[in-house]
């Protein structure tokens, strides 16, 4: 499930990382360990973006309550 | 007298039985008869002036021009289906009739259609809506939302008749196929449609699980626009909570939702490749943090080593020191003995020079030549002249080859 507020945090840290590796201020074993924090978060961001399964979807209000019915896109039908 | 001014006023009429003479509302009554036969319906040209609408729903306003006015009045039941305001130094064509309304003795203009001159009524609406919705802020570049970061949920309000949103649906499918579509369809053109688009605007928000939200017109550019201008659109987008997109009008037709909105594309396309840009700057930041990262540490290393490298060479080896030492004392001791050989050599000569300079200089040199050595005996003292004998005296000879001891027999 795609969180946004996550993945927007998920950025920040990973430009965070990138600042203090940058900075040359860490020893080898904190460089290391950012290292891998660092291509964790754009893994995972990418994979994010990526993502090909998407929803699209038509809202509908019945009775004053909010309901989600799967949309027809002929469109989508025809494969590339 | 006052007979004699009506004399000069007289105009002769033909003979009536009898004088008629009229009551006010007679005379009223005759001439709203004459009037409003006389002209029917009309049509008329002039500025307003004097505007006033009352209570009652009634506009009540004079009709000018350079050289006369006539009162006129819209009366409520017309007046519900204006599309614009009615101001002063308004130009306007009007339809109605001329009629007298004998309470004030007076006669006016009752309007039945009203249009502004030289300009669509729509369009003087449009425009008059435009200067109030301007002048409230809403289309104020301040208070327009960012978009966010990058928007999974998109909401789309439009129609699902139309292609735009086939060529949105298509666009986000192939650049941003993670991006959620949650479509509130609606009318675009009609009677209803302001409303529908309102409301739907309105959903998306109340349904909120939206990052951003494309309005967009059904189709072709072609299409008409005028739902997309009414206040209740407008005032819709501008109290959007969630960011929105406007897609609607185009160059020459900018519509108010495009206005109000937080960004305008002048395509449906175009609101979709916004979100797909998004999308693709930050997967090349993620390709570039990846890439930084792997050099800020291979830097980070290859620092390290080099430091390494330089103080392995700094540190030499116990042995090394050792075999270096060594040299260097066979080097020293090898300049030693030169040095001592140089040394002995010079004083040798200088010895041998010396040992010649004193053979010559030698008593026994002397000797060797045939002189002889005489000295006192005993003592030794050696004679050097001849007042230190006395016939008797012994003296020892001393000479080349040995010696002899004589004594002195005569001196001179």
């Amino acid at each position: 499930m795609k969180e946004k507020a996550q993945f927007e945090e998920d950025l920040k840290r990973l430009q965070k990382i990138v600042e203090e590796l940058a900075s040359g201020k860490l020893t080898l074993g904190e460089s290391l360990k950012k290292y891998e924090e660092g291509i964790k978060l754009a893994q995972g961001c990418s994979a994010t973006l990526n993502e090909a399964q998407r929803k699209v979807e038509l809202l509908m209000k019945k009775d004053g309550k909010f309901a989600l019915e799967k949309f027809n896109t002929d469109s989508e039908e025809g494969k590339r | 007298m006052p007979k004699e001014t009506a004399d000069l006023f007289f105009v002769p009429q033909k003979p009536e039985p009898g004088r008629r003479i009229y009551s006010v509302s007679e005379i009223t009554q005759d001439i709203k008869l004459i009037m409003e036969s006389s002209f029917g319906e009309v049509w008329l040209e002039g500025e307003v002036s004097n505007f006033k609408a009352y209570p009652s729903g009634h506009f009540y306003f004079t009709l000018k021009d350079a050289q006369a006015v006539l009162a006129a009045v819209i009366f409520s039941r017309m007046n519900r289906d204006l599309k614009f305001k009615i101001e002063d130094g308004l130009k306007v064509i009007c339809f109605g009739k001329i009629d007298v309304y004998p309470p004030r003795g007076q006669y006016q203009f009752i309007v039945e259609r009203i249009e502004p001159k030289g300009i669509g009524a729509q369009q003087l609406a449009f425009e008059q809506l435009k200067k109030k919705l301007s002048k409230e802020g809403l289309f104020e570049a301040a208070h327009k939302r960012p978009l966010p970061l990058m928007p999974f949920r998109i909401g789309i309000v439009t129609s699902t008749a139309g292609a735009a949103l086939r060529d949105i649906l298509q666009i986000l499918k192939n650049g941003s196929p993670a991006s959620d579509v949650v479509i509130r369809p609606v009318r675009v053109q009609g009677e209803s449609a302001a409303a529908e688009i309102a409301a739907a605007v309105a959903d998306l928000n109340q349904y909120q699980q939206i990052d951003a939200i494309i309005i967009s017109r059904g189709g072709g550019s072609s299409e008409d626009l005028w739902s997309f201008n009414e206040e209740i659109v407008a005032r819709a987008i501008y109290g959007s909570s969630i960011p929105t997109i406007s897609a609607v009008g185009h160059q020459i037709n900018v519509t108010l939702a495009d206005l109000v909105a937080d960004v305008f594309v002048e395509t449906p396309s175009a609101a979709a490749k916004i979100i797909v840009e998004k999308r693709n700057a930050i997967l090349a930041d993620l390709n570039s943090y990846r890439y930084e990262l792997y050099n800020f540490v291979i830097e980070t290393v290859h620092g390290l080593r080099n430091q390494l490298t330089a103080l392995r060479h700094a540190l030499k080896s116990p042995l090394d020191r050792l075999l270096e030492k060594q040299q260097l004392l066979d080097e020293l001791q090898v300049a030693l003995a030169q040095q001592l050989r140089h040394y002995l050599q010079l004083v040798g000569e200088r010895a041998s020079s010396l040992i010649q300079r004193l053979q010559a200089l030698s008593p026994l040199a002397v000797l060797a030549r045939g002189y002889s050595l005489t000295m006192l005996w005993p003592g030794a003292e050696i004679v050097k002249e001849a007042t230190q004998l006395e016939p008797g005296a012994k003296v020892k000879t001393v000479l080349a080859k040995g010696s002899f001891i004589s004594s002195v027999q005569e001196v001179s």
